[in-house]
């Protein structure tokens, strides 16, 4: 059910752990819903992102959707990153079964949500960045239930 | 290793060599429609008649209480909604538990829109329904109480007799899915007060797409497949010869090595238990631990996620199933583990493994060994763990 690439970010994660002193951190997403993810930023003087770590919480297609933002926003400015959509995860990521595509999303939401944290930090704003919402599930997971 | 384990009996089960070799000449020399009157068909007859006395035996229920379905869900919708049709003018309330399969559940649901009014009767902790409460949510317009013999998830057994004499005493039917119980506990019908009683032929070495309906004689409930007058009138399509063959096959193995096979099974089951709280942390055994099928484990790992643990179990060689949302593809992990009352994380980090009478202590070795490196991995990638980890130092 999951594409190769999907396969290969969740068997060798890239970026997992955690980082000390962090720059940024932002976690979204519930237990309820079974996925929680958590983004560590190191950004520089520059507004670049040095160095980002994730934690997460949640199915094979919300690890690799962590690792594959991880991936893309790494070396970016704040800017840059900002303009990452959950689309250029699934895209990057050669497609998501539709029940997964929410795992996307909540990338995107950890990577606001530790962008956020960093800009309130430092007193900064960015046009676009908005505070994150506590959990984002309350859209649908796409199809139903099959039996 | 580097042969398959599979672990999800409950999900279904190997055709036995036996039952295959038994099934093979109904397809082909023996092909004959059991309702015609040459002689491969009267043959086909005959075996029909001896599978159905096999398997009427195997629950001390009468041959003609029998009736061959295509399935286990078959079973359960015939016993539902016939049921509920034939005895509407008596009343429009069903009693049900929060723990049964979908077969039910969703059968449910349909006879609701249709006007019925269902009470869905809750489990212990151990995934065992109160009685209290059932006694209680008896009406005098209640036609039928349908609880499952064993749940499928957590193996939790029901107690079939105590309901069985609610039902009776309260003058109300009793039908039992016991699509995972048939010969992996005793079932006697009369004993128990039994009306109905659905089981299936592929969770017990038999071939898919065969089941039965034990219905009790003087039960009004009529036909759910119409057509020709096959099964007594009651159930219309051609007999499906080798699956009815394969299942009355199965039925008399299993009854026949009963004794070795439960033997077996608990011995491997308590072993695996054991070895799995004692070797791996924040373990939870969902369901009773002793009051469960002879071949039903189901753990929650707590802080990981169900999918991700199949996903690594499945590259390790290991088959299990799991209830967490992402396996299903709704929103909400597995109905059962929550009307235990389990927290949503931790419903999330369920795996049920379920054994046959041929795995092997070495095979649950391997599995606890690979599950330990597995479950510490998805702990070391999940905030929930470094969260709990932080708060304990």
């Amino acid at each position: 059910m999951y594409t190769e690439k999907v396969m290969d970010h969740f068997m060798n994660p890239r970026n997992m752990g955690e980082l000390e002193n962090a720059s940024g951190v932002g976690t979204v997403g519930n237990a309820k819903c079974g996925d929680i993810m958590r983004i560590f930023l190191d950004i520089d003087e520059n507004q670049v992102i040095q160095d980002v770590k994730f934690k997460t919480f949640g199915c094979g297609a919300a690890v690799a959707t962590s690792s594959m933002a991880t991936e893309l926003i790494k070396g970016k400015t704040v800017e840059e990153a900002l303009k990452m959509t959950n689309k250029a995860v699934c895209e990057a990521l050669d497609g998501l079964p539709p029940v997964k595509v929410h795992c996307s999303l909540l990338a995107e939401e950890a990577v606001h949500a530790a962008l956020w944290d960093y800009a309130k930090k430092n007193n900064l704003e960015f046009e676009g960045l908005k505070e994150p919402v506590a959990d984002i599930h309350e859209h649908d997971h796409g199809e139903e239930e099959e039996e | 290793m580097d042969k398959l384990i599979y672990l999800d009996h409950a999900a279904t089960t190997k055709v036995d060599p036996r039952v295959l070799q038994e099934m093979l000449p109904y397809f082909t020399e023996n092909f004959g429609n059991p309702s015609a009157f040459y002689s491969i068909a009267r043959d086909a007859k005959n075996v029909v008649e001896e599978s159905r006395e096999v398997i009427a035996k195997a629950i001390n229920a009468d041959p003609a209480e029998i009736y061959f379905t295509a399935g286990g869900t078959e079973s359960d919708n015939w016993a539902l909604i016939s049921t509920a049709e034939a005895y509407a003018s008596k009343g429009k309330h069903i009693i049900t538990s929060t723990i049964e399969h979908h077969a039910i559940l969703h059968t449910c649901k349909y006879l609701e829109k249709k006007g019925y009014e269902v009470t869905y009767v809750g489990v212990d902790e151990d995934g065992i329904i109160k009685l209290e409460e059932l006694k209680a949510a008896i009406r005098p317009d209640t036609i039928l109480i349908s609880i499952m013999a064993a749940n499928n998830e957590i193996g939790s057994l029901q107690p079939l007799k105590e309901i069985g004499e609610l039902a009776k005493e309260h003058k109300v039917l009793f039908h039992t899915d016991a699509v995972q119980a048939f010969t992996q506990i005793p079932i006697d019908v009369k004993e128990m007060n039994i009306d109905m009683l659905s089981a299936s032929g592929h969770k017990i070495n038999g071939p898919k797409g065969i089941g039965i309906l034990y219905m009790k004689k003087g039960i009004r409930a009529g036909a759910f497949i119409h057509g020709g007058a096959q099964e007594r009138r009651k159930r219309a399509g051609t007999n499906n010869v080798p699956g009815i063959v394969g299942m009355g096959k199965a039925v008399e193995i299993a009854m026949a090595e009963y004794q070795e096979r439960i033997a077996a099974k608990v011995a491997l089951r308590d072993y695996l238990i054991e070895k799995m709280l004692k070797e791996i942390p924040y373990t939870k055994l969902n369901g009773h631990r002793e009051l469960r099928l002879p071949n039903n484990t189901n753990f929650s790992f707590r802080f990981i996620e169900g999918e991700a643990l199949l996903i690594l179990l499945e590259q390790a060689g290991i088959c299990g199933s799991s209830g967490s949302a992402c396996t299903s593809g709704s929103l909400d992990p597995s109905h059962v583990l929550l009307a235990i009352g389990l927290p949503h994380e931790i419903a999330h980090g369920s795996l049920r493994l379920t054994l046959s009478e041929e795995n092997t202590r070495e095979e649950m070795d391997y599995v606890v060994e690979k599950l330990k490196t597995i479950v510490q991995r998805l702990r070391e990638m999940s905030p929930l763990y470094e969260d709990f980890i932080k708060e304990q130092q």
